[in-house]
């Protein structure tokens, strides 16, 4: 294991952060404008898989800025968890900027600019959580992400989008103030450090009662995961443009929760501390109540968007349930189930998006028939969906599979059932769309004849999203040694 | 020159540019913005210099003149004294460069004899920092009070009164401090601080040296507005004319909490107040975080910029009072590296509200609409401070919270704690609030006129504005950054013996 000293990390992160400059000077020039951040995208992805080779061998890179408390520093490492995430959010985001320059012209949206620049500050965000050394530099990155996609989510500036901007602050930013900092502080006072270690910092630092308290300031702490209570935010951020909600809210920003959750799992408490305390339950009954109560709240929702909110809200869970269950095929099912959701349901997003470019319909009620005039993209969605319910030959099947084999081996029957059950409700929720979508005959007066396919510029990205949920089933290999990695250090 | 004495320099350049302002002033106004400026940087050179040469070879002592202490005066240059000039003299400039535009707008032909003021006041506050003397504390102060209620007076609307009220409050805290310092003088015959440390330990612990504490410790605290002596403070600071506030409200309270620390601990020692005296601590840790509630709950209520920031400013004395009572090295460290860091945001954000007073009307909630668009650097520039009021990483104001935090904890105060989160959260509600309202355009009410409208011009404030803005605001992200180097370096160096 040799871990280099290497600019890489901070050149990864900041390549997107410094783009903003160049992005805001040629706000005149959209061509210029977009082609910039295209570029800046590819050159995220190369520079974040350049270092992928060192990973798998087992090393990794780091980066220290500044010592700027005893023992804490604003520092980034490369390892293999920070790896697999960056490697799908960057993976992505050259996909949804390519799709934001068909959505965003499509509607001739308004303030362009600032949404790419602001774009491009929440990827850095993201990228430097994945690749923190630590939790003062995760929890630096985190609040940047909040604070950058506050724009993205009132890009409409509208009444509505105030309020959807003031609940998003909200939730989660007052969360990591009010419990993520003291939990923090009171760590850095227990230990000393706030390094993420293998096998975790607290082990023989703590008492039982005080990491009880740790663990669920923590997990609710991170806000972004949408664990409930604290979920109201995602479906409120809905009113943002559609490539946002995809990729950071169906992604990045989402998931950026549910990994610095699992960091904590595995790098500051430790499984096995949590194992011996008897606490993967907090975990596992908190995301099994989000999992069953999202699935059934999305069933009632018309609105698209709102739906597919609620069902992300719902399959975060299943990472933190995965992790919570302690066990080694449970842990995998949770990781896998981060990169298998985030094509899942980014493909998803981006067909609503079309749908909503080319018939400008947001509610379910009103798709009737849209199958039939848009078949690339409801083929599209028709994958994506049975990939987030689980069905083989998808990439989400893996993952739940893993974590039924968990959930056994761990004797929790229970668990099992929630899986389960919780499947079943995807399919009714998803299988309806589709359905209406091919067969229903739309109502008289309203019609799709005129309806076209949205530009190509769109369809591409979500085309290549829903090929990689029949990819990843295929050959998940890449994605499995990562986890191994993380798992087995 | 030579380096023993460079600190004077820092120290005498503007009180003798006061005096050539105001002589030169009469007879061309066009003198008056380089004279200042220039005797604020030559002060900064000079105060930097001496830092450095601290940082390398440690603090010394300076007699005056020759006159040898007890009878002489005797100024300290130690690593910490050295931080606050350097930190005076920087804020100083800074708000200088601003407030030459606001003044040229305010008062026209009555800029030489504000500048005349305004250089006073810096002198008297590079002494404060630097004096080693209990009764020229108490001359100094009234030198930068008796200069600030002119400045004060000098401002908007009921200006007078307001200053009025700072002069009957001001004026009762330093006889407060001089009864205190009488009291010490009679017990122990000296002034001289070094002195008094040395004696005051030999002293029986009776009410009389309990008077001259208390004394002394009440005037600084009706001096810095410590809840609940503050009431003079917010308006006394809303009123002022933009020019001063850029300087006052940065320095003042924060140079007193300096002073309060000096009293604690080059006068009296933490084994008086926080062993002999634990009950005392207690109460003063709980009435710090009944303050922070009480000042942050005010802020809440205020429907103007200026007014909600005073307001935190009495918030944020109470941030570094319970710092320093909480009788720890965390605490301690939180509330000394607060001193530097709530200069530094207040500075900004009083930066920010001259410059969106160069172009908006009034600073009401409601005039901020859509200033996002018609001054984006200006508004950047507020956020990156609303960011350190808040505490967010890697802004200064996060890493004195951290300390403060960690300090309440480790002392069990956890009132304090929550205080101090509270107050977080509050911030983070308030200046959330002003940055929506000049996100949109709209307000809440007028539910006709939404979405975005026709583009309305960008009219950022004057670059002389604009400049000490973006610097101030930078300088949030760069202190944040060497607040390490900074704690090794100069704060622990500070921290009285035996914590």
């Amino acid at each position: 294991m040799n871990v280099e000293l290497s600019y890489g990390p901070l050149a990864a992160v900041m390549i997107s952060l410094l783009g903003t400059v160049p992005i805001l000077l040629s706000d005149r020039n959209p061509n210029l404008r977009e082609s910039w951040t295209v570029l800046i995208s590819l050159g995220k992805f190369s520079i974040i898989a350049s270092m992928l080779p060192a990973v798998l061998a087992g090393g990794g890179y780091r980066f220290t800025l500044a010592e700027v408390l005893p023992g804490v520093a604003i520092a980034l490492r490369v390892d293999a968890m920070g790896m697999y995430f960056a490697l799908v959010a960057s993976f992505l985001w050259i996909l949804t900027s390519i799709y934001s320059i068909g959505y965003m012209r499509a509607l001739d949206e308004h303030d362009q600019t600032r949404y790419y620049a602001s774009f491009a500050v929440a990827m850095s965000a993201t990228v430097g959580v994945a690749f923190s050394a630590n939790l003062l530099t995760l929890y630096l990155f985190y609040e940047m992400l909040s604070l950058s996609t506050y724009p993205l989510v009132t890009h409409k500036q509208d009444a509505e989008a105030r309020s959807a901007g003031r609940k998003y602050l909200t939730y989660l930013l007052g969360t990591s103030v009010a419990l993520t900092l003291p939990a923090m502080i009171l760590i850095y006072s227990l230990t000393g450090t706030l390094d993420f270690t293998a096998g975790g910092i607290l082990a023989g630092k703590a008492d039982p009662s005080t990491v009880s308290i740790l663990l669920v300031l923590l997990v609710f702490g991170f806000a972004k995961a949408a664990v409930m209570p604290l979920h109201g935010w995602l479906p409120a951020a809905m009113v943002a443009p559609t490539p946002v909600s995809s990729f950071l809210h169906g992604v990045a920003v989402v998931k950026v929760g549910v990994f610095s959750i699992l960091r904590m799992v595995f790098f500051v408490f430790g499984t096995g501390l949590l194992g011996d305390l008897n606490l993967g339950a907090v975990l596992t009954t908190l995301a099994s109540v989000t999992i069953l109560g999202a699935s059934l709240v999305a069933l009632t929702q018309d609105n698209l968007k709102r739906r597919l909110a609620y069902s992300t809200i719902g399959q975060l869970s299943y990472m933190i349930l995965g992790a919570g269950m302690l066990t080694a095929a449970g842990m995998t099912g949770g990781l896998l189930h981060l990169s298998m959701h985030a094509f899942g349901k980014i493909t998803l997003f981006l067909c609503a998006g079309a749908i909503y470019i080319a018939a400008r319909k947001s509610n379910i009620s009103e798709m009737d028939g849209l199958g039939r005039r848009m078949p690339v993209t409801y083929a599209a969605f028709f994958l994506a969906s049975l990939s987030i319910i689980g069905m083989p030959p998808l990439g989400g099947f893996l993952s739940k599979w893993s974590m039924v084999i968990g959930a056994i081996d761990g004797g929790q029957l229970l668990l099992v059932a929630v899986v389960l059950v919780s499947s079943l409700l995807n399919a009714a929720y998803f299988f309806p769309i589709v359905y209406r979508g091919f067969f229903a005959r739309p109502a008289e007066g309203c019609g799709p004849e005129e309806i076209r396919e949205a530009p190509v510029l769109c369809l591409i990205p979500l085309g290549v999203t829903a090929l990689f949920c029949l990819v990843l089933f295929l050959w998940p290999s890449l994605a499995l040694q990562l986890i191994q990695r993380v798992l087995s250090p | 020159m030579n380096p023993t004495n460079l600190h004077m320099y820092a120290l005498a350049a503007p009180l003798i540019g006061a005096f050539v302002v105001m002589i030169a002033g009469r007879y061309s106004r066009r003198a008056v913005a380089p004279l200042v400026l220039g005797v604020l940087s030559f002060s900064l050179a000079a105060a930097l210099a001496v830092f450095l040469q601290v940082l390398s070879g440690g603090g010394f002592r300076y007699v005056v003149g020759n006159w040898l202490a007890p009878y002489g005066i005797e100024l300290s240059v130690d690593r910490l004294g050295s931080l606050m000039q350097v930190l005076v003299s920087g804020v100083a400039l800074t708000a200088s460069v601003s407030a030459v535009k606001s003044v040229a707008r305010d008062l026209e032909d009555r800029q030489h004899l504000f500048f005349t003021l305004y250089l006073i006041l810096i002198a008297g506050l590079h002494g404060l920092v630097l004096t080693a003397d209990a009764f020229n504390v108490y001359v100094l102060l009234e030198i930068a009070s008796i200069t600030a209620y002119g400045l004060i007076a000098l401002g908007r609307g009921r200006a007078v009164v307001s200053s009025f009220n700072y002069v009957i409050m001001g004026s009762t805290g330093a006889c407060f401090y001089l009864l205190g310092i009488g009291y010490l003088y009679i017990l122990t015959g000296t002034l001289n601080m070094a002195d008094l440390a040395r004696i005051i330990p030999t002293l029986e612990s009776g009410p009389a040296l309990a008077t001259a504490f208390s004394f002394c410790i009440v005037g600084l605290w009706i001096k810095m507005a410590f809840f609940p002596l503050h009431v003079w403070l917010p308006n006394a600071y809303s009123d002022m004319p933009d020019g001063a506030a850029v300087l006052v409200a940065p320095l003042m309270t924060k140079v007193t909490i300096y002073l309060m620390i000096r009293v604690m601990f080059s006068i009296f020692s933490p084994a008086y107040e926080f062993i002999q005296h634990g009950g005392v601590q207690q109460i003063v840790v709980g009435v710090a975080a009944l303050g922070i509630v009480c000042a942050s709950a005010m802020a809440l209520g205020q429907k103007d910029l200026r007014r909600m920031l005073t307001y935190l400013i009495v918030a944020e004395v109470g941030y570094m009072v319970g710092g320093v009572w909480l009788a720890n090295a965390q605490g301690m460290t939180g509330a000394i590296l607060h001193i530097v860091n709530d200069a530094l945001m207040t500075l900004c954000l009083f930066l920010a509200v001259s410059a969106i007073a160069s172009r908006a009307e009034s600073l009401d909630f409601d005039r901020l609409r859509g200033l996002f668009r018609r001054m984006p650097v200006t508004m950047a520039a507020l956020v990156v401070a609303a960011l350190s009021m808040i505490g967010v990483p890697p802004t200064c104001g996060f890493f004195s919270k951290w300390y403060l935090l960690l300090g309440g904890i480790e002392a069990g105060q956890w009132l304090y704690v929550g205080a101090l989160i509270f107050s977080s959260l509050v911030n983070a509600v308030l200046f959330f609030r002003v940055i929506e309202i000049a996100y949109f355009r709209t307000s809440e009410g007028d539910a006709n006129v939404e979405g975005p409208a026709a583009e309305p011009v960008r009219e950022e404030a004057p670059a002389m504005m604009l400049q000490p803005l973006v610097a101030a605001a930078a300088a949030l992200i760069a202190v944040g950054l060497v607040t390490g180097p900074l704690v090794q370096n100069v704060i622990r160096f500070a921290l009285p013996a035996g914590m």
